[in-house]
C-alpha cells in the first residue's frame, strides 16, 4: 500500500486545515492505523521523514496509534480480539457472523501546531 | 501551540467521490461490479465469455483497468458493448475520479440505457481493495494456478469480496490447489461470501455466475 501517497494526502490535508487556521508551524501530527487497513506504519514514518520538506513541517514528529482488530459476535454479542490467522469466529459461541468494530481505521486524528 | 482535531480519513478524497459515482450508478438503475486479482488469474477471460452469455439479455459495459496498452479493451470489444480502457500508467489501482471519468464516457457513447457496469481493476490483490469505486459488488478472481493460501495472506480483499470465482479449474490435476482448505480459509475468513469454481477457457460454471449476475441485477431494481 503506497504511503508515500497516503503520507502526501495527510500533509495535503493538515497543511490547507492550518493555513485556514493561521498555524505557521505543525509539531506533531497524530495517524489513527488500524491493522486491517493496509498500511505499513513503518512505512508511512518513513514516507513522513523523506517528503516532509522543510517548511511548515520541518520540525514535525508523527505519531502513529496502531489499533487492533477488534470483533463483535452478532449472535451472542462477544467482543473480541482477531487473532493472526483471522479466524472470524466468535471464541465463545463458534458463530460466524461477526461484525468488525475496529480495525480498518486510517485516519488523521489531531494535529498541533503554533499560531502566528 | 495548539491541537486541532480532524478525524478525517486518509482516503477522504475518494470515499468523497467513490460515495457519488455510488449516487450516480443507482440513479441510472446499474449494477456494478469491480474485478479485482492478481495479474494473469482470468480476470478478462472470464468477461469475454460473460458478455457471450449475458449481453441478449442486458446492456453491458466494461471500464478496463491496466498500467499500459489497451490489449484487454481490444480483447472485449463488440459492437454492442462499450469498453473504456484506463491507463494508470504506474498506479497500482483504479480510483473513484478514474472510474467516474470512464463511466461518463460509457453513458455518453451507448445510446441505450446500461444495465451492468463491469470494471476489470488493475491486477493486485493489496491496493484495490482500500480504494472504494462506488461499485455494488467486489468480485475477487482466484486461479488455481496461485495456490490455496491466498485467503489468508490477503485478508482484506477476500474480506470484502461478495464473490469469489475460482478460476482455471480445468488445471486441477495438475497443481496441488487444495479446494476443501481453500473454502475452509475463506468462510472463515468471510462466512458470507458466495463462491463460483470455473474455468473460463472451457465455460465450466460461467452460467452458475451469469445467473448470479442476473439476480444481483434484479435486485438492484427492486
Amino acid at each position: 500500500m503506497h504511503e508515500l501517497t497516503l503520507i502526501d494526502n495527510v500533509l495535503n490535508m493538515v497543511r490547507i486545515n492550518a493555513e485556514n487556521s493561521n498555524i505557521s508551524r505543525v509539531s506533531k501530527i497524530k495517524l489513527v492505523v488500524g491493522q486491517l487497513s493496509m498500511a505499513v506504519p513503518e512505512s508511512l514514518q518513513f514516507a513522513f521523514d523523506t517528503i516532509k520538506g522543510d517548511d511548515m513541517f520541518a520540525r514535525s514528529i508523527l505519531e502513529i496509534e496502531e489499533v487492533a482488530i477488534q470483533c463483535r459476535c452478532t449472535d451472542c454479542g462477544k467482543q473480541f480480539v482477531l487473532d493472526h490467522a483471522y479466524h472470524f469466529c466468535c471464541p465463545k459461541c463458534q458463530g460466524r457472523s461477526i461484525d468488525i468494530v475496529s480495525g480498518r481505521e486510517l485516519y488523521v486524528d489531531y494535529y498541533e501546531g503554533d499560531e502566528y | 501551540m495548539v491541537q486541532v482535531n480532524l478525524s478525517r480519513n486518509i482516503l477522504s478524497a475518494n470515499d468523497l467521490l467513490a460515495q457519488k459515482n455510488r449516487e450516480l450508478f443507482a440513479s441510472n438503475g446499474n449494477l456494478v461490479i469491480n474485478m479485482m486479482s492478481s495479474p494473469g488469474s482470468g480476470k478478462t477471460t472470464i468477461l469475454e465469455k460473460t458478455l457471450g452469455k449475458i449481453k441478449s439479455q442486458m446492456v453491458v459495459g466494461v471500464i478496463e483497468g491496466d498500467l499500459y496498452t489497451d490489449q484487454d479493451a481490444c480483447r472485449l470489444k463488440q459492437p454492442d458493448v462499450s469498453v473504456i480502457q484506463i491507463n494508470t500508467e504506474g498506479g497500482c489501482h483504479l480510483d473513484a475520479k478514474m472510474v467516474e471519468k470512464a463511466y461518463q464516457d460509457i453513458i455518453q457513447n451507448d445510446q441505450n440505457d446500461i444495465n451492468i457496469v463491469f470494471i476489470e481493476n488493475v491486477g493486485n490483490l493489496v491496493c484495490p481493495a482500500e480504494f472504494d469505486l462506488g461499485e455494488d459488488k467486489r468480485v475477487v478472481v482466484l486461479s488455481v494456478a496461485e495456490g490455496n493460501d491466498k485467503p489468508l495472506k490477503y485478508p482484506l480483499v477476500f474480506r470484502q469480496a461478495d464473490a469469489v470465482l475460482v478460476n482455471k479449474i480445468d488445471l486441477l490435476p495438475y497443481t496441488d490447489f487444495n479446494m476443501e482448505k481453500f473454502r475452509q480459509d475463506l468462510i472463515q475468513l468471510n462466512p458470507g461470501v458466495r463462491v463460483f469454481e470455473m474455468s473460463a477457457r472451457t465455460g465450466k460454471g460461467i452460467e452458475k455466475w451469469c445467473q448470479w449476475l442476473r439476480e444481483e441485477f434484479e435486485k438492484k431494481q427492486g
